[in-house]
């Protein structure tokens, strides 16, 4: 082994030598190894580790990973016009200038006391979104949209005692995998079919599928294909009438405009809160919500956190702690209720300075403004000789179907052109839905100008032309 | 803060408690152990004890009535402590018994006593039992001052007491859960044979921060977990093949779950969901097995974790191998388990054979698809201090 | 004048205790800062082009769909919101701030500041998963190098960043071993978890929502786990030990090799919970040990920020053999290109919507560039130094004891037990916990349930110094003292904290538990 030169890291101040010497003194150990009497020697890796040679400068590490990091193209250099699950909606500075001071960032588990900052800013972020989603209970941000939907899913069996669910055929592929994996033991999916032309739930189908069986009954509001489901109050209904329950993925950011599902029947909404201040970070910037009515039986069978606003010895004085700490289910099959872990709480923290930040009449501005580009987008788009915008028939949020196939050009062909040209184009459905053959998925949001807009278009055109 | 003006609080010191232990006698009931405890230089700690907990109810005194008995069986202490108490009864000076105690819990129950404080042992919390168990009405709580506490009736510390009996007068506490009183045969332990029964259940506060008062979870943790493992031995029950329901309330978790009623401190037989017989004995039990084969389902008795002792007449050796030793299912709550510290469960069936071929490691149902693997020990590799 | 003050500070060489006060705003719910008509941001405004076109787009919309009444959202201007939240970030305490050695098995840990700048590059923030991968090599490639040094510092073979957390990792492996016992056709004859009662209590959950059946070990009387007990619960219906090494009392179990003979030999799968890491690092791996998965936390070890609660990011390896149950999809590499690769017919399938954390990701690339190998091994090192110097202080207070492994040296944390100060005084550990409060610390007790009595669970990490050390059992020596002689003061305690004594009933009671400012309204009938 070669002899390393004692190099002391900034990270770690007890390795200075003194200080080394000075506490293998006080326990009386000659030294480290001897901490480590318990491990056989067989088991002691006796070489060194084999990685990287280190950055021990800062200046050298910043370089390095800038260097790695320069390789990406962003949504800054290019127009993007992805969505799929990660949306480019506009994060406001003072959410940045929240989430990363210290004391919230790298805090973790401290008491209702010492960390009481941490504990009202989720009440408050829990408490807005309940304004938003018109419901008294929202957990403490899990990992993300498909966990909350998949944990949804597994809260209406254990609550309904019946182990079936019904979700969209035409639901996001991934978020299907997922729910399936998670449901593995115990619930088993149908899918029901959409309409071909509207793309919303087709009722007759769900009407052909439903049964005593059924314990959920799960869409998204808006589906992976942008649309607005409509029927939410019949598909409810539906559910209610044969005693199953009503779960319902939303996307908060619609809510300032769009009806919540709750006052159309939902029992459970879930989503993903990624749009309400959180940056794309290539995917790992999501955070999950699952809400409910207050009603005893669904609370207990979270398996979250939920935090709750108590008083204190002093009058007028608010503090906070875990609701219904050790949580029961009544179905019990399932009493431990899943696990609970770390999450995606400064996210949760996030989503609330945004709600705070826009407000009521923000919220209705945003998305006004969201419907009004994607609408427009979708009209320009339409223009073009051989492309189809929206491929469905029905209202749209702030995602659209596009289909190329009168224009001769697959997806794959045109999203190559478009990178060429600066331009992120939609998602290629052409692999998970083969029957929608040429079609892509675009977002548009309010980051979008009607200058970005045309320019989608009439680069389109450009390259049809060709 | 209710208000409801005097809040009427029972005491009852039992002053021999705690008698024995400080000169190595186990256990102090019986004039006979006292007589000789004293004579070895014994000094009585209920007094002590129950200073400890009074004071944390010191803040209440404005609006506490304190019901107790006369001189040591609870007035002394309480002036000495600052309180005005009521005082009931007579007793005769340094020779009180477990009669006394009875007397004392029923008269202020008659009284409506929001909750009996009581300074003991065992011996005292089967008094209390005598006299206002089973568990419906009065609730109480024990301030420990016996050698080795059996009975979950009690406290872990005679200040923890104390607050827990503030926070229930102060009206801020609301829920209670259900205890064991536990039967030692105190004699046959100081022969160095373990002989436990479940004597019964009180209702006792339970406040979710000073849970480990209690060495136990919270009651609707509790509860949760024997439902689960009330449905897990349901769903392992097969056609033909009796149930014996040892006592406890985890076994009786079963009997409820099938709507049936259960005899809980004794021993009864479930078959294909049928209760058969109640409070069976010996003789019935062999009886029944002569008929059917059997799952034996017992679980844990007393903070010593007692399996099968002497005391557990019904479930004797040859009702043991007559079921089968493989045919013992063993079941408890993960809190039952935790209060054990780390001790085995403990076998003391009188036949040194059967304890033999229990002794080992044993698989113990703590909820549904949970379990738990135990180390059961026989009493003659048990040292007793 | 100066060194007056300076030497005030000083007792007999020893600094005094810190007259700690933590900032109290007493500041109001969010909501009660409401005035009506005050915004904090406006939106970009439709522009006429597109109104022109579109016309009134709500209208598009069937009534029933269109929300009535905007959000009751407060309604707040930008600067008091920047106010509000930035008095609630004063009254938290994170790790950058207090000697947070207090919260065991956590980890807690400095997290460099330059992975602060490096997350909210552009290159991070501003990129779209679903870009071609033409756009995205850099990202890649890094994900790419940090599986390989993960693969290094285990064995393992192939790893996986999609987990969201540590507890999403256990459950990825767990899905992974359900999954290699289905391909055998093994899997209804295999339904049994073994754990024990040490090991992260995730294991025991994440294996119970898999479907399996759990079994939990108790550890022998010197705390370590127990062999005999092992060999009762293994069967032919085991499918696998999931285990937490060094467990969360810190002691490493000398007999972890012949634990996963045990379950080998009986055709079960050994999975290996390296939460406690940090202080193993470079000394042993998993898959020396023959263990056929592990995961790790990356904001435990890997010192990414905690993040009040998360995000957090998990890694989950495997061996060779169980690499083709890897979530969809793996990050590869073909010489010239990374890519990504959804080609996995056999995987367990998508774990999260994504990749992976990708911040996360970036940050503890970057701590392990940071340092290198002999860093790392640095790490582990000081980070057990620490522990035992800390126990050795936290011995010479009166009432304390570290139960279980008597005489031997500690990894990374101890589980200590006030059960001997409780029996003295009646003060319980959660009291002295929230005592601390009081000089700006923390103190975390255990999982439930409390198998080790009145516990406190200390992990230092590599991050503090002798100083540091020293200043939190000096505080912890001080509230120890306080319960012999003034216990009103503990129990009464926080004295300088945010709030004060909070009731905790009312959040068991359904009908005064509130989640939200709405529910809170009412049930407790208050105009709004």
């Amino acid at each position: 082994m070669t002899h390393d030169k004692t190099i002391v890291y900034p990270y770690i101040p007890n390795s200075a030598p003194q200080t080394k010497a000075e506490m293998l003194r006080a326990t009386g150990a000659k030294g480290t190894d001897d901490f480590y009497e318990d491990v056989p020697e067989k088991l002691r890796l006796r070489r060194k580790l084999n990685l990287p040679n280190p950055l021990l400068s800062e200046a050298a590490l910043e370089r390095h990973v800038r260097e790695l990091l320069d390789k990406n193209e962003t949504a800054v250099t290019h127009l993007n016009f992805l969505g799929a699950g990660c949306y480019q909606h506009h994060v406001p500075a003072v959410c940045d200038e929240v989430n990363q001071r210290g004391e919230f960032l790298t805090a973790y588990a401290g008491e209702p006391y010492d960390d009481h900052g941490r504990f009202q800013a989720l009440f408050e972020y829990c408490s807005m979104m309940g304004d938003l989603l018109n419901m008294d209970v929202v957990n403490v941000p899990i990992y993300d949209g498909f966990q909350a939907a998949a944990t949804a899913v597994r809260m209406a069996s254990r609550l309904t005692g019946r182990y079936e669910a019904l979700l969209p055929r035409t639901i996001m592929p991934g978020k299907l995998s997922k729910i399936r994996d998670y449901c593995k033991t115990d619930t088993t999916i149908r899918l029901v079919d959409t309409d071909t032309k509207t793309g919303q739930m087709d009722l007759e189908s769900l009407q052909e599928l439903i049964s005593e069986e059924t314990g959920t009954v799960y869409f998204d509001n808006p589906s992976y294909f942008g649309i607005i489901e409509t029927q939410g109050q019949a598909i409810s209904d539906i559910a209610h009438e044969h005693g199953a329950l009503c779960v319902v993925g939303a996307d908060p950011i619609s809510l300032g405009v769009l009806t919540p599902p709750a006052d159309y029947g939902a029992d459970i909404v879930c989503g993903d809160i990624q749009p309400l201040g959180i940056p794309m970070n290539y995917g790992g910037g999501l955070a999950g919500f699952i809400a409910s009515h207050d009603d005893e039986r669904v609370v207990m069978e979270y398996p979250s956190r939920l935090f709750g606003i108590a008083p204190t010895r002093v009058p007028g004085e608010y503090g906070f702690g875990d609701v219904a700490y050790e949580r029961t289910s009544f179905a019990i099959r399932e009493e431990g209720k899943e696990w609970v872990g770390t999450a995606a709480a400064l996210w949760g923290i996030t989503a609330g300075v945004y709600l705070a930040l826009m407000g009521p009449q923000g919220m209705a501005d945003i998305g006004q403004s969201i419907m009004a580009r994607a609408r427009y987008a979708a009209m320009q788009l339409n223009k073009i000789p051989g492309v189809q915008a929206p491929l469905f028939e029905a209202p749209h949020f702030k995602e659209f179907v596009v289909n190329f196939d009168q224009a001769g050009i697959s997806v794959a062909e045109i999203n190559e052109a478009l990178l060429a040209r600066g331009i992120f184009g939609g998602k290629d459905l052409s692999h998970e839905f083969p029957h929608l053959a040429q079609s892509a998925l675009y977002c548009v949001t309010e980051i979008h100008t009607q200058a970005d807009i045309d320019h989608l278009a009439r680069t389109i055109q450009e390259v049809l032309e060709r | 803060m209710k208000k409801q003006g005097l809040i009427k609080l029972g005491l009852i010191v039992n002053p021999a408690a705690g008698l024995g232990g400080a000169v190595g006698l186990k256990g102090s009931d019986g004039p006979a152990i006292q007589a000789e405890a004293r004579a070895l230089g014994a000094r009585p700690k209920a007094q002590a004890r129950t200073r400890e907990a009074l004071q944390e109810l010191l803040p209440l005194r404005e609006t506490l009535e304190l019901v107790t008995y006369p001189g040591e069986m609870g007035e002394d202490i309480a002036r000495e402590c600052g309180f005005a108490p009521l005082v009931i009864g007579s007793i005769q000076a340094g020779q009180t018994t477990g009669t006394d105690t009875q007397e004392a819990a029923r008269a202020m129950s008659e009284l409506s006593v929001s909750l009996i404080l009581f300074a003991g042992g065992d011996g005292t919390a089967r008094d209390i039992y005598e006299a206002v168990g089973p568990s419906t009405a009065v609730p109480v709580l024990g301030i420990p001052a016996g050698v080795k506490i059996h009975s979950a009736v009690y406290a872990t510390h005679p200040r923890s007491a104390g607050e827990l009996a503030r926070l229930l007068l102060e009206g801020r506490i609301s829920r209670f859960r259900e205890a064991e009183v536990v039967d030692i045969d105190e004699a046959a332990l100081r022969q160095g044979v373990v002989s436990a029964n479940l004597y019964g259940y009180l209702k006792i506060p339970f406040h979710r921060r000073l849970v480990q008062n209690m060495k136990s979870g919270s009651p609707t943790g509790e509860q949760t977990a024997l439902h689960a493992i009330a449905q897990q031995v349901i769903d392992q029950m097969q056609p033909g093949r009796m149930l014996i329901l040892g006592p406890g309330t985890t076994t009786r978790a079963i009997s409820d779950r099938l709507g049936l009623t259960k005899t809980l401190i004794g021993v009864d037989v479930l078959l294909d969901r049928e209760l058969i017989a109640a409070d069976a004995n010996e003789q019935q039990l062999l009886a029944l097995l002569d008929h059917h084969p059997a799952q034996i389902v017992i679980t844990p008795i007393g903070g010593q974790g007692y399996l099968f002792g002497r005391g557990n007449q019904q479930i004797s050796p040859a009702v043991i191998r007559r079921t089968g030793i493989e045919n013992i299912l063993v079941i408890s709550t993960p809190q039952k388990i935790v209060t054990l510290g780390g001790r085995p469960f403990l076998v003391d069936s009188g036949d040194t054979a059967v304890d033999q071929l229990l002794a080992g490691y044993i698989r113990v149902i703590t909820g549904y698809n949970e379990q738990v693997i135990y180390k059961v020990n026989f009493l003659a590799l048990q040292h007793f201090s | 004048m100066n060194s007056t003050i300076t030497q005030q500070r000083y007792t007999n060489g020893k600094p005094n205790l810190r007259r700690f006060h933590q900032a109290r705003w007493d500041e109001e719910i969010i909501y009660e800062l409401n005035r009506p008509g005050q915004r904090g941001l406006l939106v970009p405004e439709v522009e006429e082009g597109i109104e022109a076109e579109v016309g009134d787009i709500l209208a598009t919309l069937p009534p029933a769909m269109r929300r009535e009444e905007p959000p009751a959202l407060p309604e707040i201007a930008q600067p008091q919101v920047v106010r509000h939240y930035f008095r609630l970030s004063q009254e938290n305490l994170g790790a950058d701030l207090n000697i947070d050695v207090g919260q065991g098995t956590c980890t807690m840990k400095h997290s460099p500041k330059i992975n602060e700048r490096l997350i909210r590059s552009p290159q991070v923030t501003a990129v779209h998963p679903l870009q071609d991968e033409s756009t995205t090599q850099g990202i890649l490639e890094l994900m790419y190098r940090f599986e390989q040094i993960l693969k290094e510092i285990s064995g393992m073979d192939r790893f996986s960043l999609q987990p969201a957390a540590g507890s999403a990792a256990i459950y990825t492996n767990v899905a992974i071993i359900r999954a290699y016992h289905a391909a055998r056709g093994e899997l209804d004859q295999r339904d049994e978890v073994i754990t024990t009662i040490f090991s992260h209590p995730s294991n025991a959950a994440c294996a119970k929502t898999a479907g399996f059946k759990v079994i939990t070990l108790y550890p022998d009387e010197n705390g370590y786990p127990d062999l005999e007990a092992l060999k009762a619960a293994v069967s032919q219906r085991t499918a696998a030990l999931l285990i937490t090494n060094p467990e969360d009392i810190g002691v490493f179990n000398p007999h972890i090799e012949e634990f996963v003979r045990i379950v080998h030999e009986a055709g079960g799968l050994c999975s290996y919970d390296q939460a406690n890491a940090n202080g193993i690092l470079g000394i042993t791996r998993a898959r020396d040990a023959g263990f056929d998965l592990c995961h790790f936390n990356l904001h435990k070890t890997f010192s990414t920020p905690h993040g009040c609660g998360g995000p957090a990011a998990g890694a989950s390896g495997v061996s060779a053999e169980l690499a083709r149950f890897l979530p969809t999809p793996t990050v590869e590499f073909d010489g010239e290109r990374y890519y990504l690769d959804h080609d996995r017919p056999d995987s367990i399938g998508k774990m999260s919507p994504f990749y992976g954390v990708t911040p996360n990701i970036v940050r503890a690339y970057a701590w392990v560039m940071a340092l290198g190998a002999d860093g790392l091994r640095e790490v582990a090192e000081t980070a057990v130094l620490n522990n035992n110097y800390l126990l050795h202080k936290m011995l010479q207070i009166p009432g304390i004891s570290a139960p279980y492994a008597p005489g031997k040296r500690r990894i990374e944390q101890v589980r200590y037990s006030w059960q001997e100060l409780y029996e003295e005084t009646g003060v319980h550990s959660e009291e002295l916990g929230i005592r601390a409060a009081d000089f700006g610390l923390h103190y975390w007790t255990s999982h439930h349930p409390f198998v080790v009595p009145e516990p406190n669970t200390l992990e230092p990490t590599e991050s503090y110094t002798k100083e540091d050390l020293d200043e939190y059992a000096a505080v912890l020596a001080h509230i120890a003292e306080e319960a012999r002689s003034n216990p009103e003061r503990v129990k009464t305690a926080p004295h300088n904290s945010t709030v004060h004594s909070i009731d905790h009933e009312p959040l068991d009671d359904p009908a005064q538990w509130a989640v939200t400012w709405r529910a809170y309204l009412r049930k407790h009938r208050i105009e709004s």
